[in-house]
């Protein structure tokens, strides 16, 4: 997108939109970083001032926000091949990467500053991994190489309930651990069941997703392993005594039925080209609710009991 | 960070005809005022940690 002026007829690019950068750092994925985050910190055993504990969740979104537009910045070629991603501003020149590459950078450098010097040092620490895991180790590193990527890589986005836990606390016990574990173990059948239906997209810019290395039979059993492993692992917390009955009862519910759905997944076969992967769907939208709904059981768990 | 989610052309600035009417001048002027409400914002927030931290 380029702008001519009456005198000249050398073309200059339009300056980047502020509405544009906002999507640089994608909102929607942000939503659920920020509400995990405060879960973690809301479920936390101790309380800090609410000044500390908004500027916590303030730096988790910078660095979401950040990462996310790294994560842009890094693949906006390959965005541009895919029906997804095509409308991001990179790949239809809203902006260019240099101003985008330094609006991420600004932002995760902000991010772990200010975690350190307003919340902790070790809430930043664990905010800088989390940023370097998911532009770096993620993005960077394993996303083009394996079809584990999400597997490994998806643990950045478990880092927020840590972290958030971490601010108030100011140190790392097993429950902030074990919320680590389920959003770890959420993230392959989450994701899968996404790439299931957006498979060709992947595909066509040769980004080794599981369904297109291992085929969609090999994808549909991981994401019923990782469902039955989700299960006890979500009610783990209530089994060690780190929570109260409202959880246990909430997780034991909610990840039955996401192993259902997830059963439904995994032993299916696509009917044929004109298959509207219906249960892969809603496999997908129940996983977001079900994070949700799961953290807010943790919340409400931890104000009901005191 | 998780890297799911839907098409996110919504939260874009998706409408590029709407982009392309605005002049260059618009969107810089919209920009910095966006800048300049995130640093103002910025400093009432160190003024608050300020006063957190020595409460």
């Amino acid at each position: 997108m380029t702008t001519t002026s009456p005198n000249s007829t050398i073309e200059k690019p339009l300056p980047a939109d502020w509405r544009d950068l906002i999507a640089l750092t994608k909102p929607r994925v942000m939503s659920l970083v920020i509400f995990t985050g405060l879960c973690g910190l809301l479920a936390a055993p101790e309380r800090i001032h609410p000044v500390i504990a908004f500027t916590a969740i303030l730096c988790i979104a910078m660095g979401a926000g950040g990462a996310a537009a790294l994560n842009q910045w890094w693949e906006a070629d390959l965005d541009a091949g895919m029906k997804r991603t095509a409308k991001r501003p990179l790949p239809q020149g809203r902006l260019d990467r240099t101003t985008a590459r330094d609006f991420a950078g600004v932002l995760c450098a902000a991010s772990v500053f200010l975690m350190g010097f307003a919340v902790g040092w070790l809430p930043a620490a664990i905010l800088a991994i989390s940023i370097f895991y998911y532009a770096v180790v993620y993005t960077i590193w394993l996303k083009p190489r394996t079809p584990q990527n999400i597997v490994i890589g998806g643990g950045a986005g478990a880092f927020p309930p840590l972290i958030g836990w971490v601010a108030v606390t100011g140190h790392v016990t097993l429950m902030p651990v074990l919320l680590f574990a389920i959003i770890f173990f959420w993230t392959p059948p989450h994701f899968w069941a996404l790439a299931l239906f957006v498979k060709s997209d992947y595909a066509k810019v040769g980004i080794p997703m599981m369904p297109v290395v291992a085929g969609e039979k090999a994808t549909r059993r991981q994401i019923l392993l990782y469902a039955a492993l989700l299960l006890p692992l979500s009610v783990l917390p209530w089994w060690i005594g780190g929570t109260h009955a409202i959880y246990g009862i909430s997780a034991l519910v909610l990840s039955s039925l996401f192993l259902a759905l997830s059963i439904r997944v995994g032993l299916r076969e696509r009917s044929g080209a004109e298959d509207t992967m219906k249960p892969e769907k809603q496999l997908f939208a129940y996983s977001v609710l079900y994070l949700f709904a799961l953290f807010a059981a943790l919340v409400v768990d931890r104000f009901i009991a005191l | 960070m998780t890297e799911s989610t839907q098409p996110d052309s919504k939260t874009s600035l998706s409408d590029t005809k709407e982009a392309e009417a605005r002049t260059p001048e618009q969107i810089r002027k919209s920009r910095n005022r966006v800048l300049g409400l995130g640093l103002a914002a910025f400093v009432v927030l160190v003024f608050f940690i300020s006063i957190a931290k020595m409460g």
